[in-house]
């Protein structure tokens, strides 16, 4: 039954992902990304780490594909644009990411990663065991994270209020 | 016993680790095909889910919560990326008109 789910999800994400770069249409593509989001929310939910699952659909099905289909309505792009890149193009980078892969397979075939005699129990990805981890020795980092979202925020307000503050200098300098 | 996470013993580590290959040498190869930025960064977010896939399937297997630490704060790092990287795309859609990156050559000397 595990390995019946497990095997589910891996060729739902798989086949969702390779969907976000063959669709043409950019929407199409987003929404292919949710379907492959979600099917990763459920490999966390399969290996016990509840707190990642629901963490992974707030925020990436929630948040940020939200904030790519809003941009791709607000700019109109939601239609299939013409292909300017060459077939030459597309083959290429189809090739070096097979090559990866195969590269990647060839370093990691002969791994041997036994379970350890603590993951017994299995609890670690509850939210009270993460959030006494989170809170008492990764608390630092914790603090920078709420830092570098402030900056993040600044920035995206700055970059998309620049062309206002343009307007409004070019109209006093009139 | 290991009765709380059955995956534990009925899948080996190592199909997450051609999981994960396979999912990031997707979103490399989506990186190199398309043109489109909006579609490149949403490559990018596929790869990041790769690594984080890894890392949350390593920390069940050892039994280590640093590893789903580091998948959070990897989120966030990826969360605050997209905000950013979509405010500087709307910005280049005001002056070029387009976020094709075959068209966004200007620093080519």
């Amino acid at each position: 039954m595990v390995a019946f789910l497990f095997y589910l999800l891996s060729a739902v994400s798989v086949l969702c992902a390779l969907l976000v770069l063959l669709m043409r249409n950019p929407v199409h593509s987003v929404l292919s990304l949710i379907i492959a989001f979600f099917a990763i929310a459920g490999h966390y939910v399969l290996l016990n780490a509840q707190f990642l699952a629901i963490v992974h659909v707030i925020v990436y099905a929630g948040a940020i594909m939200v904030l790519f289909l809003f941009v791709l309505m607000i700019l109109n792009l939601n239609k299939a644009a013409p292909p300017y890149q060459t077939t030459l193009v597309k083959v290429m980078g189809a090739i070096a990411g097979g090559l990866l892969l195969v590269t990647m397979v060839a370093s990691l075939k002969h791994s041997a990663i036994q379970p350890v005699a603590g993951a017994e129990d299995g609890q670690i990805g509850l939210v009270k065991n993460l959030g006494k981890a989170l809170f008492t020795e990764y608390v630092v980092p914790f603090e920078i994270s709420s830092i570098l979202f402030l900056a993040a925020m600044v920035g995206a307000v700055t970059l998309g209020m620049r062309n206002k503050k343009d307007n409004s200098s070019a109209i006093t300098h009139l | 016993m290991n009765s709380a996470i059955p995956v534990l013993q009925a899948i080996p580590i190592d199909n997450y680790l051609w999981l994960s290959a396979i999912l990031f040498s997707i979103g490399v190869a989506g990186v190199l095909m398309r043109r489109n930025a909006i579609v490149l960064l949403m490559c990018i977010e596929l790869m990041l889910n790769a690594v984080n896939l890894l890392f949350t399937a390593f920390s069940t297997y050892l039994g280590d919560a640093s590893g789903q630490i580091m998948v959070f704060f990897i989120m966030v790092v990826a969360a605050a990326e997209a905000s950013v990287g979509l405010a500087i795309l709307v910005m280049i859609y005001r002056n070029h008109k387009t976020v094709d990156v075959s068209f966004l050559d200007k620093l080519r000397g």
